[in-house]
């Protein structure tokens, strides 16, 4: 089993990184691997368990029709397999305000990052472009 | 009213979580609301015009996309609604994308037509 560390920044809603990194650790943790994300800048965001679901009014869809996936739901399920540790930027945090996260998720410093990346068997950083 | 274009290059960006692309929505939410507008897909935005994109059956965690973008289907829907909406031929050719692969309706521009394209906007946004 290998361990993996995974730096983000891209916020929810904003980027293809994001789609790419979710899919990246759900096919670590289906292969039994460990993940550490460090979510540094905007990536904070997608830990914000407020983040909700609307209806569509450009085709005519209800919230429920819609059925969204929202971000932090997606970062709850991966925290939830017990494989997946997320630490948040603290300072990133304070700077958007962005508390109110889903359970598991913790705040952390860049310091976190580093130890994570010297233990890890690899580190993924996936930036913003 | 002022005639609007709507430049689109970015591609892919959000998708997953929107379960659509942004300024395709915007721009037909506009539409809706009574603009004069139009769109350009250029760079890898072309792609969005491609037939059968498939996005489905992405599960993270366990929890599936049971709605998963259809950027195809809102093209189609964007030209449905009025929207005059172009591609640029030489990005479609770059990628190696046949016109026939294409959604109906859409309207093929050359590089060297953009200029032209572009005099008959009021307003150009590029996102």
């Amino acid at each position: 089993m290998a361990t993996l560390t995974i730096a983000l920044m891209d916020p929810p809603y904003e980027a293809e990184t994001t789609t790419t990194a979710l899919r990246i650790i759900d096919a670590a943790v289906r292969k039994g691997h460990r993940v550490n994300v460090f979510a540094y800048e905007g990536a904070v965001n997608l830990t914000m368990k407020d983040q909700a679901a609307h209806p569509n009014p450009v085709k005519g869809t209800t919230v429920e029709e819609e059925d969204h996936v929202i971000p932090s739901k997606l970062v709850a399920a991966l925290l939830g397999t017990e494989q997946v540790e997320w630490i948040n930027c603290g300072l990133c945090v304070d700077e958007r305000g962005s508390g109110n996260w889903v359970d598991g998720a913790r705040r952390g410093a860049p310091a976190d990052f580093l130890k994570w990346s010297q233990e890890s068997t690899n580190t993924l950083v996936i930036g913003t472009k | 009213m002022a005639k609007i274009l709507s430049v689109v290059e970015r591609a892919y960006h959000g998708t997953l979580e929107e379960q659509d692309d942004t300024i395709l929505w915007m721009s037909h939410i506009l539409k809706n609301a009574g603009a004069d507008i139009s769109v350009l897909l250029r760079s890898n935005a072309v792609n969005y015009a491609v037939k059968g994109q498939d996005a489905s059956g992405i599960t993270i965690g366990g929890v599936p996309l049971s709605n998963p973008p259809k950027l195809d289907q809102d093209v189609v829907s964007l030209i449905d609604a009025g929207v005059d909406t172009y591609v640029v031929t030489e990005d479609v050719e770059d990628r190696g994308i046949k016109q026939g692969e294409l959604v109906g309706g859409v309207k093929m521009v050359s590089r060297s037509g953009l200029a032209d394209l572009f005099d008959g906007h009021d307003a150009i946004w590029h996102w």
